[in-house]
């Protein structure tokens, strides 16, 4: 099993073309390029990737617009590690 | 800032802590402070606010508090990084959180931590801030909410 790990909607997609993962977990506010955008590159590169949004940003339309982009579902920090874990086991049912 | 706005910055940093279970998180009475001189302690995380609102939003710690917190997610990882990381994740939740109450037009930034006192303006000289002044594990902190009305 392979975890890499990215500081940026930047490097997350050059990590995301070197490693194509199956499960990828983003934040929404990063520096050089914010969740939404890269949610969108990325879906664009591969639609099959499934993508758990994990975020302070609790308004209703943000949850929207990342799930209208494309990604898989949506975690509002604070959550607990179990709440992690079914949020992911939920996705790779999918 | 109107101090109803105060209760929503009070009701998250409860939740925040309430996550980790066990001891509550103790908030004193909030309190408006010149920005003169940020109430800073040894890790800071900054979120610029733009938008709806506009202002600053942060989260100082003690080491302490943040290693108490470490703690509580299970982590043993007590490096500088993880502190500084620490204490932007907090500011983070914060005021993410608050669009819930301020909507999507309450823009907030990249967080920015320093340590100890700060090295530039953080905050806008002539206005005031209101201190919420926390308290967990017997370990200090602050948040600072300083928005324009």
């Amino acid at each position: 099993m392979l975890v890499a790990t990215a500081t940026s909607g930047v490097q997350a997609i050059e990590k995301f073309n070197i490693h194509r993962p199956d499960v990828i977990t983003m934040d929404l506010t990063m520096p050089q390029m914010d969740g939404l955008e890269c949610i969108e590159k990325i879906i664009a590169i591969d639609p099959d990737v499934r993508i758990l949004v994990v975020s302070a940003l609790s308004d209703k339309a943000t949850g929207i617009e990342a799930l209208s982009l494309g990604a898989s579902g949506f975690l509002c920090k604070p959550f607990s590690e179990e709440e992690l874990v079914e949020s992911l086991y939920e996705l790779m049912q999918d | 800032m109107k101090e109803q706005k105060l209760q929503i910055f009070l009701s998250i940093i409860s939740n925040y802590f309430n996550q980790f279970g066990g001891e509550e998180l103790i908030a004193d009475t909030p309190y408006l402070l010149e920005n003169k001189q940020p109430k800073v302690h040894d890790y800071t995380g900054v979120i610029g606010i733009s938008g709806g609102q506009k202002g600053v939003v942060y989260f100082s710690a003690t080491r302490q508090l943040l290693s108490s917190i470490l703690d509580s997610m299970g982590e043993a990882d007590k490096s500088e990084e993880n502190y500084i990381d620490l204490a932007g994740e907090v500011a983070n939740t914060i005021s993410g959180n608050a669009r819930k109450e301020f909507g999507a037009e309450f823009h907030i930034s990249v967080p920015f931590v320093f340590k100890g006192a700060p090295q530039s303006i953080v905050l806008p000289n002539d206005e005031r801030s209101f201190i919420i002044p926390i308290t967990w594990h017997s370990q200090v902190g602050e948040i600072v909410v300083c928005l324009q009305d």
